[in-house]
This record gives structure tokens, sequence and C-alpha cells, in this order.
């Protein structure tokens, strides 16, 4: 009878906010979709008509897209990298007892509060400037040829600068689980005489699973759309290596006021997250349980 | 199409009625905030015009002078929101053509105003007032601002391109730089000067990707060598001879006498590098000249010379047309207004105003002939007769030494343009950093142009 | 490990712990001190750092440019406004996606998360012209509702992960006690709840904060929250190095200044159980 209860119960207080999820999730949806059947260019009004999937075509045959995906991925990826293993050994790092210790954590965790388009702006303007930027600077004095980095390895730096907004992220959620680690464990191990390797692989690592796979998760989700930093440092180039499909759709929806194009982007965008989300469930779903 | 968006704009309703007794709220407490700011006095008969700006030196002076405007005019108050070029460019686009109305005033450029314009997106400006005399406005800037014989934007600056060049320089190497120089000599003198030791490089020119950026130089410079955007068919011509020389003449130069990372070289980059003595020529727009000169930001102030923007022998110059203009979106319900504070910024007055408070120097330059003939103006800017000279040689109408059927010396006065112009952009900045090369990125150039032409129903016609 | 502790090892801990402490840290450091300086200074090669002619002109110079106050202003009403709606809304389907879940719960949720990955750009101009028509153009309330839809699917998602770590047995054990569900839900649900609550709370205000291009391209004046004044001084022509760092510095430092007090509670939930 209970849960009678509280399975209608539930239906009740669901249905609000199953509601508003449904709004806003079907309807922008529902209207990428209309739109992306239209052809529609805002800067051309009055030559609206249904055009079937070209669009789609339009999209997907661009000679950039293929770029732009593979550019995603390697962003995503290369964040994720260095954002686990970073945010791993640092959390390792802030665990052990020193002096100072609750003020290198506040340092640690504060590119997290920077906007994106701050950090991207003074990323790029006042470090990786050709001519006055700081490691320009650095490069001179230790003698060397400084790199023009957002020309040189345009992606790259995209990735240093988002994965330094998002490793205090890491650094927290793993931090956080390492202290509820039951060191009477650690402590029997170290006597049976395993060396902090081992240690580390068969006791602290199983214990973080589920740390690093909301880590994942979560950064992946804001990750796949990434843009500002883009927008602000490289906008997508030089050529397309550092365009992403975000950046994709924004050339096609605010240079172009293409908004079939965009349209369609954005559900081959919503598509492409669906895969990547299912991979995400495969691989890690399950340590969520 | 209306009824689909009448249905979801039904079924949103629906779903935020929940939410709309806040939103009553939320205005009321909004008109509240507005008066409890010192500056709006909520008066009867006020109006508050909202006014759309690029954050560039000469617009925030006129923001800071927002009083001299109210003062004279006590029924009307100023809003505004001053933002990066580009930002705004897509802010207030999609408002005008969305007709959102949350402008009142826009600064848009030449390229804007002929297609919005024929969108009846703007209200033409018709009479200014007895003072304003519309006809000592420059016969060029005036030209790009007029649509079927009725002005729709007033110029706020106007600029060309010019060469500016360092005479110390010139005369260590023995050279003379002639007022109207080749492209030939340009690239002879700038790999003499090269000292890459010293850091002194003999060129800077734009090589960051963007239709306002490298695509503005390269598409000005194209025209001296004999190029095009398109034939007279609208068919794309990336892969004619004269953009391959172009290209590879370009990519060359830089290589040789250009600064290191010069693919994320832009306006300001190389302004600050020619302030700082980097650069032995710099060819960009006129404004930078009253930046070069001024000893309180620049380390080369009295040793910096003016001349005409490269040609080729084929009597076109690699010198641009542009003009930040005031105007009126037709979305605007407080149009008189608007049209009283245009009348006011772009005036011969608000030119004597900033004079009387900051100098001579420091007006808003290439809008005027009064200004140009003006005695003390040329004796407070040196490099009045150069920049006047090339906005006079500019001529969008016929931008190319064959005919093209578009305006636009730097861009292409077509709403696909900004698109296309990026995308180009991005090619050749690659070719220019080495990435790609010069064939290829023509290649690729060729392919994104006629791609975006076919789908916007070019050639079909 | 930590139980032995030999000072040399402590004192090499704080040495590295600190060192990359401030790299990581230097890039704000960097802005601060760049918002005190000329614009001459700003990009002097070899960069001044610490000894320069200190100067508060560019805080006049905003000051002078823009109402600082009103977006602060604004981007607290927002960013806070969005994470309570989104709290309302999301509390109820987390909780009885939490205490009765059906087989296709896990699912949902995932799909939910999913359509976070969907482009904003993509949708912004049928959003506009959906707000033009409602008149929620440059209003909070528009920027409040839109921050609030976007956010949340993470909000029902952290809160059903938090939910779901409360032991049913203690619900059950009230029911028993002749509970009504609106007391199990205060009594006995809400206090061991709050923790997560407030890491939600936490991490969405910080998202709707730092969220540029809704409020970006959504508001003009009236509701421009702080990412708009950026905008005011990024990139023009001239110089703009240390006007920019001292709008960033002023527009990062409320969040900051929240973070490093709330940073224990925003912690908390933002493990989503992963600690037990």
């Amino acid at each position: 009878m209970a849960t009678l209860h509280t399975r209608s119960l539930a239906r009740v207080m669901i249905s609000p906010a199953v509601l508003i999820l449904l709004v806003w999730m079907i309807i922008p949806l529902a209207m990428t979709l209309y739109f992306s059947l239209l052809r529609y260019n805002l800067l051309m009004p009055g030559l609206e008509e249904f055009t079937g999937l070209a669009n789609y075509e339009f999209f997907l045959t661009d000679p950039a897209f293929v770029d732009s995906l593979v550019n995603t991925l390697l962003l995503v990826g290369g964040v994720l990298v260095v954002t686990v293993i970073g945010g791993t050994l640092l959390a390792l790092l802030l665990d052990q007892p020193s002096w100072g210790r609750g003020i290198v954590r506040l340092l640690v965790i504060a590119p997290f509060f920077v906007m994106p388009t701050v950090s991207a702006l003074v990323w790029k303007n006042m470090f990786m400037h050709s001519v006055n930027g700081l490691f320009t600077w650095i490069a001179h004095s230790l003698g060397f040829e400084p790199i023009d980095w957002l020309a040189e390895f345009p992606l790259f730096s995209i990735t240093m600068i988002v994965a330094w907004g998002w490793l205090p992220f890491a650094t927290l959620i793993i931090l956080t689980a390492l202290q509820s680690l039951d060191q009477s464990q650690k402590e029997a191990a170290e006597l049976d005489g395993a060396g902090p390797i081992s240690v580390f692989a068969y006791i602290t690592l199983p214990h973080l699973t589920r740390a690093l796979t909301v880590v994942v998760l979560i950064e992946t989700i804001f990750l796949l759309s990434v843009f500002a930093e883009i927008l602000v440092t490289t906008n997508g180039g030089p050529g397309t290596e550092s365009t992403n499909i975000s950046y994709l759709i924004y050339a096609q929806a605010l240079l172009q006021f293409d908004v079939g194009a965009a349209s369609a982007g954005g559900i081959v965008a919503i598509l492409l997250a669906n895969i990547v989300a299912i991979f995400l469930i495969r691989m890690i779903g399950r340590n969520l349980g | 199409m209306i009824l689909v968006r009448f249905a979801l704009t039904v079924s949103v309703l629906v779903a935020s009625t929940a939410l709309t007794g806040c939103a009553r709220e939320t205005e009321r407490s909004k008109g509240s905030s507005g008066s409890a700011q010192p500056s709006s006095g909520t008066s009867a008969g006020t109006t508050t015009l909202t006014i759309a700006t690029v954050n560039n030196g000469d617009m925030i002076r006129m923001q800071k002078l927002t009083d001299e405007f109210t003062v004279a005019n006590p029924g009307i108050k100023l809003e505004w929101v001053t933002m990066e070029e580009n930002v705004l460019r897509q802010k207030v686009t999609t408002d005008v053509a969305a007709r959102g109305g949350q402008y009142d005033i826009v600064t848009i450029g030449t390229y804007e105003v002929p297609i919005w314009a024929a969108h009846n997106w703007l209200a033409a400006l018709g009479d200014l007032g007895p003072d304003y005399d519309v006809d000592d406005l420059l016969p060029t800037i005036r030209d790009s601002l007029t649509v079927e014989g009725k002005l729709y934007a007033a110029p706020f600056y106007g600029e060309s391109s010019m060469l500016m060049y360092r005479q110390d320089l010139f005369d260590k190497a023995g050279l003379k730089m002639p007022t109207a120089p080749t492209w030939s000599f340009v690239a002879d003198a700038a790999r003499k000067i090269t000292d890459k030791k010293a850091n002194v490089y003999g060129i800077c020119l734009r090589g960051k990707a963007g239709w306002g950026e490298n695509m503005a130089l390269l598409s000005a410079m194209a025209n001296s060598f004999g190029a095009r955007w398109f034939d007279m068919e609208w068919k794309p011509q990336f892969n004619g001879a004269e953009w391959k020389t172009t290209l590879q003449f370009y990519v060359d130069l830089m290589k040789d006498a250009g600064p290191p990372g010069v693919s994320s070289n832009g306006f300001n980059e190389n302004l600050a590098m020619f302030q700082s003595g980097n650069c032995g020529m710099w060819l960009d727009a006129t404004v930078a000249a009253a930046f070069v000169t001024d000893p309180a930001e620049s380390k080369v102030a009295d040793s910096v010379g003016f001349a005409l923007a490269p040609d080729n022998g084929m009597g076109k110059r690699s010198n641009w047309l542009w003009a930040w203009s005031l105007a009126i979106p037709a979305s605007s319900a407080k149009q008189e207004a608007a049209r009283k504070f245009i009348a006011w910024a772009t005036s011969k007055d608000y030119l004597a105003l900033v004079a009387g408070k900051q100098g001579w120097a420091s007006v808003p330059p290439g809008t005027r002939a009064s200004l140009y003939a003006n005695p003390e103006y040329q004796k407070a800017a040196p490099f009045a007769k150069m920049t006047l000279e090339s906005i006079k040689a500019a001529d969008p109408k016929n931008p190319t030494v064959n005919p093209v059927p578009y305006v636009g010396v730097q861009f292409v006065a077509i709403p696909e343009f900004q698109g296309i112009g990026t995308a180009v952009g991005q090619q050749f900045a690659a070719a220019l950093a080495g990435i790609t090369s010069v064939e290829k990125a023509l290649d690729n150039a060729q392919k994104i142009t006629e791609r975006e032409m076919k789908r916007s129903g070019y050639g079909k016609k | 490990m930590s139980s032995r502790v030999f000072p040399k090892r402590k004192l090499i801990f704080t040495v590295v712990g600190w060192l990359i402490g401030i790299t990581l840290f230097f890039p704000i450091i960097w802005t601060i001190l760049t918002s005190f300086k000329t614009e001459g200074t700003a990009i002097a090669m070899p960069p001044k750092f610490l000894f320069f002619d200190w100067t508060l002109e560019n805080y006049f110079e905003v000051q002078d440019r823009s109402n600082y106050l009103q977006h602060a202003m604004n981007s607290v009403v927002i960013s806070l406004g969005s994470t309570g709606l989104g709290l309302l809304v999301a509390m109820p389907a987390a909780w009885a996606m939490a205490f009765s879940p059906t087989k296709h719960t896990k699912n949902v949720l995932m799909w939910m998360l999913s359509t976070k990955m969907l482009p904003p750009v993509g949708v912004l101009v049928p959003i506009y012209l959906l707000f033009r028509d409602f008149d929620l153009l440059d209003t909070r309330l528009g920027m409040v509702v839109v921050l609030m839809l976007m956010n949340l699917p993470i909000i029902v998602w952290m809160l059903y992960t938090y939910f779901k770590e409360i032991p049913g047995e203690i619900l059950e054990a009230a029911r028993m006690d002749g509970a009504t569900i609106g007391k199990e839900i205060i009594y006995v649900l809400a206090p061991m709840a709050v923790p997560g609550i407030a890491s939600t709370l936490l991490l969405n205000v910080i998202l709707a904060w730092n969220e540029s291009f809704w409020t970006l391209n959504l508001t003009v004046t009236d509701a421009a929250p702080l990412t708009a004044f950026i905008a005011s001084y990024s990139s023009p022509e001239g110089l703009f190095w240390a006007k920019l760092s001292a709008a960033s510095t002023l527009a990062i430092a409320p969040i900051l200044v929240m973070g490093w007090f709330s940073q224990k509670q925003l912690v908390r939930g933002l493990t989503f159980g992963a600690v037990k």
C-alpha cells in the first residue's frame, strides 16, 4: 500500500517538474528540428521555404566538418586526460600534511570561478601573445625562439586554457573522495610491506572510481560544447585547426545568420552527444550504481 | 511558418503560466530600480535612447560627452551599449533582422548600410536640420551610405588605408619613399630594412583571420594586382592567376621581411609593434596615424612618414574605405529623438566640441571636408593631407581592374560575405603560417566560396 | 601514511604544494597586478612584476564608463534567481525519481543530460524570436528563465544522485511511526538533504554567473550582467590590457570570494555520494 501511495504521489510531484523539463527539452528541440528543414536566413527575409534535408546535407558536407569532429574529440579527450591525471596527482599532494595546506587549496581551486571569456582573454593577451606575452618574455630570457602558441599549436593552447579552468573541479572532487578513504586499510597494507605504488593501485584507485566517473561525466557534458574560449582566442583557425562542432555551428548562426544550417548543425551535435553519452554509460555508467 | 510559431508560442505560454506572476513583479521592480539611478529623471516627457556602439576611442569619447547632449536636450536620456566590434555586430544584426526593437541608434559600417537599407531595416535619415550641411560630408563616404538617393546612416568617423613608414630607417638604408609607391618598391625596401637581430622587420601587415582583419588587407591588395572576388556571373575567382600572384607575393614578403607570429597579428598587434619600433612599414587604417604620431604612446612618433597605399601599375591602389556610421533601425519607436542625437554627434559643432576639450588631433576624422580645410587641424594632424587623399582615392563602386557585380573595396556588400570572408581568411592565415601551401589555400577558398554561393542561389539567376 | 610524518617529507610537500598553487593562481594574480598598471606599463617588455607606479586610473575609467554596480546586481539576481527557481522545479522530480524509480529513470536522466550538449548558438534565433514576442528581451525574468532551463538537467541529476544516497529504511521507519508524506519530507528528508541541496545551489550559481552566451545575446542594458560588462573592455583599437584587467578583476571578484568562503559546502555535494 505504501508503495502504491508513494507511486501515485510521485507522479503528481514529478508532473510540474517533468512538464517544464519537457518544455525545455522538447520545444527547442522541436523548433530546431523544424528550422533545420527550412531554408531560412535571417539576412535574407522573405525567402523561407521547405527544403527537406538540404540543410543537413549542407552541414555534413562542409569541408570543415570532419576536422571539427576530430577537434571536438581531441579537445574533450585532451582536457579530460590533463584534468583527471593532474587532478589525481594534485589531490594526492593536497591530502598530505604540509604547512599552509588550506591556503594552497584556495589558490588551486580559484581558476574554477573565472569566467571562460575572461580566462581566454587573459591567456591570449597576457601570456600567449607573440610579442608582449609573458611566455614570449620567458622564452627570450632563456634564449629560445619564442613560440606563437595560438598560431602554431592552436588546439593544444586551447586545451590548456580550458584544462586550467577544469583542473580545480577534478582536484576538489578527488580530494574529497581521498579524505574519506579508510586509513586503517592503507596502514594494514603498508605493514604487509606494500609500497606506495601498490597501495595506490590496489586501495586508493578503486576507492576513487566513482569520483573519477563523476568528473569525467560532468566535464564531458561541458567540454563538448566549449565555444567561448575558441571564439576569443583563435576564431577556429588557422585554417580549421581549432574549429570544433560548436564553433562550426556558430559560423553558420552568427556569421552567415543561416538559421536552417545552424539548426541542422545543432541536431547533428545532439546526435553526436548522445553517441558519446552511450559510450560513456557503457564504459563507466555502471560505477554510478 | 507563422502558424507553427504561433503554436509554439502558445505551448510555451501554457507551460510558463506559473511564472507570469513573477514576471509582473520583475517588471515593476525594474521600473523602480530604474528611477533609483541618479541620472534618470523620470519626468513625463523623457525619452530614453539606447545606443549601440563599438568600444573604439572615438566612440568612448562620444559616450563621455553624454552630458553635453542631454543638457542641450533635456527631454532625452542616453543609455549606452559599448562593446567589442564582433560581439556588437552579432547582437545588433540579430536584433535588427529579427525586428527586436531593442536599439534606437546602431553603429554600423559601410558594409551593412546598403544591405540593411535594401531590406528596409533602417529608417532613412531625412532632414538633419538647417546647420547640418550634408554637402560637407566627403563624397566617397556619403555615397557609401546612400541607397537610392537617400542617406541611411551618418558617418561618425571614416578611414581609408595608407602606408606608414619610418623615415629614420629609410634614411639609414639610403632609400626614399615616393608619395605613391608601387608594391615592388615596397617589397624591396622591406627586405632591405629588415634587421632581425635588432628586432626590426621591414613590413608589418595584418595576418589574423577575419573578414575585417586579413581579408580587408588582402582584398584591397588583390584589387591592385588585378584580382577580384567574383566575375560578372558571380563566379568566385580564387582559381585565377591574379589571386595566386597576390597571395604568393604576400606570403613571400611576410616570410622574408615580416615579424614572427604574423598570422596572429591584427590591427592592434601591429599598432603595438609599430609604436615600439619593430616595424619599418605598416599598411593599415588611416586612423592609426593619430596613434603612431602621439609621443605619449609611440616611441617613433617623430620619425613617421606617410604615403599612399601601394599600387601595381594597373590603375588601382590597395586602399580601402570604411566609415563607422550611426543609423536608426526601422524597429525603433523613438526615431525623432534618435535623429536629433545623430545630427548632434556627426555635426561640425561636435568636432569643435571635441577639439575644444581635447585638442584637434582627437576629433573623429575622415567625414567632413571642412575639417580638412581647417588650418588648425592641419597643424595638429600632420597626416591629414594623406588621409584625405587616401579616402578620395578609394572607389567602392569600381574597386577592381576588371568589372565586378558588387560594391565594396575590401568587402563584397552581400549578406553572405561575413561568413565566406572569415572562412577564406582562415585559409589564407593557414597559408601564411605555413600550415598549408598557397595553392591549397586558394583551392580551398574557391571551394568554400562556390559552396556558399551555390547555396544562396547565385549563378542560377 | 599520514600518521608517520617526517618533517623533511612535510617540507618537500609544502614546497611542491606552494609552487603548484602559486603557478595555477598566477594568471589571476597577474590580472590583478596588471589592473594597477598604466596601459604602457602593462605591455612593457620585460614585464614589470611589483615595482611599477601603482595607479587606480583603470578603475576610475571603468567606473566612469559603466555602471558596475548595476551589472553586478544583475549577475546576482540572475544567478540566484535561476538557481532558486531551478531547485524548486527540480526537487520534486528528483525526489520522485530517487524514491520511486521506474526502469526508465536512468535512461531519462542520461537523455536529459545529453540535451545539455545542444550548442546554445544553434537555437539562438528561435529563442530570440520567442523572447521578442513575449517581451522578455533584456529583462531579468527572461534571463532567469533561460538560465534555469539551461541548468535544469544538471540540477535534477545532482539532486537525484544525492537523494539516492539517503537510505530508504529511514523513510520506511518514519512512515511506520505514522508520519505523513509532508512530515516525512520536512523532518526526515530535508535535514539529510541540506548539504546536497547547498552544493547544488552553489555549483549552479557559479555556472550561471559565468554563463556568457545567453547573458550576452539576450540582454541590452537593463538586465545586462557582468559578462556584458567585460565585452565593453575587450579588444578595442589601441591599448586595452590594463583596463581589461581592471574590468576582469571586478567581474570575477564577487564569485571568487563567494567560492572561497563556501568551498567546503560546495565540495560536499559535488561528490554525489561518491564518498561513503
